[in-house]
């Protein structure tokens, strides 16, 4: 038991050192193919300049951008995986420890103390872990630390129903337009629908979890996802705001029922460094990682 | 055009560079964010100074991940940070301390614009997340003030530099704003599509 947790914990630390230091091979070639269709010397130059750096953080084992995050979990927890309510505990010395190995920088905030030191901080709340308990006897863990430049400009809305999907739409336009050059695009976009004030934002930040430009199986989402995508392009944000080259690189739409009298939509936005690792964890440790985006 | 400084400054270079110039800054740049700028900004009306000499340098948006090695500071990584939340004091600094370049990412606004065009300042864009990029211009860390106060990325630290960049010249001392332009054509962009889904 106590291997099992040691196991989990060191797997743990090693997500948030992959999350924070290698950039997902799909996103990579992505920004290559973004660069050759990029006529604007500014433009291109952007995009050269982030796959560099990429590389840098891969071949040196460094955090490609010094803001690595805030540090969320999203676990999916087997019924007989033999390690239950300990394992908040396990993640909260893991992220201890990788804010001094990777190192990650010290990004919790106590309001009226200030600075945590480690990533860690206030009344059980970061780092941030979102538990599902599933069938089976194993344990999946993914890192997702991120950025606060690209956080800053997610958005929310309680529309009214009577605007339906196309008042949708427009608000992640509207959305999209406004984050602009802030928040270190190209972008990938989570779009959360119904659910509520609460789980609509929850829904955008997992959706940008979703395979990379994978569409959703329902054929009217699909159509939905792929329509916002291009409109967003369209705008001409470019990287890093210059207007040249893309303006987001993905986007998922995820859903839940809503009230009949609300139409809760959420938008979370990720700067071009989407970050996140996952790895599954056997009931006997034996750990699987898992690279693709 | 591109351009290579060497601080301090003379407010004439800066002059010289223009929306769009590609420039390289070595000697001396300090990150300074939020709180740095609030407190540098406390002390200059009070009538104290700061601790260290903001004219003629890059101030630097960016709260850098660092690491003692052997007892010396290094730089694990420092790319930019989002440069609009200075907006609402970045005029009032340029004026007090006046530096020759501010750096950062996502441009800035207005207010900004018109320091840089009175008191001789511009704004080099470095690209967001490039932070390892941004630690190869990085020679040496020569100082730190308020890291206890204020923690590893609020406080400033003051690196010496050569050939730090490329950075774009997005906000030139002529009043020229290339992220606003941007800003501008997006959202005449937005209404259009906006109104599309109206049909």
């Amino acid at each position: 038991m106590v291997e099992l947790e040691k196991i989990v914990e060191d797997t743990a630390v090693e997500l948030l050192r992959i999350a924070a230091t290698e950039l997902h091979t799909e996103y990579v070639e992505e920004l290559e193919r973004a660069m050759e269709k990029t006529e604007g010397a500014v433009g291109r130059s952007q995009l050269a300049n982030i796959l560099e750096n990429v590389g840098m953080a891969r071949d040196g084992s460094r955090p490609m951008c010094q803001d690595t995050g805030v540090v969320a979990f999203m676990v999916k927890l087997g019924d007989g995986f033999p390690i239950r309510s300990g394992i908040k505990e396990i993640l909260v010395r893991a992220t201890r420890r990788a804010t001094e190995e990777v190192p990650l920088r010290p990004n919790a905030v106590d309001t009226f103390k200030g600075n945590t030191r480690d990533n860690v901080g206030l009344n059980g709340y970061v780092p941030i872990v979102y538990f599902d308990l599933v069938d089976g006897d194993g344990l999946e863990l993914v890192a997702m630390p991120k950025g606060g430049g690209s956080s800053n400009v997610a958005a929310h809305s309680m529309l009214k129903p009577g605007l339906g999907l196309k008042g949708v739409k427009q608000f992640v336009i509207e959305s999209m337009a406004k984050a602009g050059s802030l928040g270190c695009p190209p972008y990938f976009v989570g779009v959360g629908l119904g659910g509520g004030e609460d789980l609509c934002m929850i829904l955008a930040k997992k959706a940008l979890l979703k395979p990379f430009k994978v569409r959703n199986p329902d054929p009217r989402v699909a159509e939905m996802e792929e329509e916002l995508l291009e409109k967003i392009n369209e705008l001409g944000i470019g990287a890093m705001g210059l207007g040249e080259g893309p303006s987001a690189l993905d986007l998922h739409i995820e859903m839940a029922a809503r009230h009949p009298a609300s139409l809760p939509v959420g938008v979370v936005i990720s700067c071009w460094a989407l970050r996140h690792a996952k790895a599954k964890i056997t009931s006997d440790g034996r750990v699987t990682i898992d690279k693709s985006a | 055009m591109e351009y290579k400084l060497r601080t301090p400054v003379p407010e004439g270079e800066i002059r010289r560079l223009k929306m769009g110039d590609l420039v390289y800054v070595s000697g001396i740049i300090i990150t300074a964010r939020d709180e740095a700028h609030l407190k540098a900004l406390e002390l200059h009306e009070s009538g104290e100074q700061p601790p260290v000499d903001f004219r003629g340098v890059g101030i630097f948006h960016c709260g850098p991940i660092m690491k003692k090695v052997d007892g010396e500071w290094t730089v694990v990584a420092a790319g930019p940070t989002t440069s609009a939340r200075m907006e609402i004091f970045q005029d009032k600094f340029i004026e007090a301390f006046r530096p020759a370049i501010i750096i950062g990412k996502g441009g800035m606004g207005d207010r900004t614009t018109k320091a840089c065009s009175d008191y001789g300042c511009a704004y080099g864009a470095f690209t967001g997340g490039a932070a390892l990029l941004a630690v190869k211009g990085i020679k040496r860390v020569r100082d730190v003030f308020w890291l206890e106060e204020m923690g590893m990325p609020e406080c400033l630290w003051v690196y010496e530099v050569e050939d730090f960049g490329p950075m774009i010249v997005t906000i030139d001392s002529h009043g020229n704003n290339m992220t606003e332009n941007v800003k501008k054509k997006i959202l005449a962009k937005k209404e259009k599509i906006l109104a599309s889904m109206e049909g």
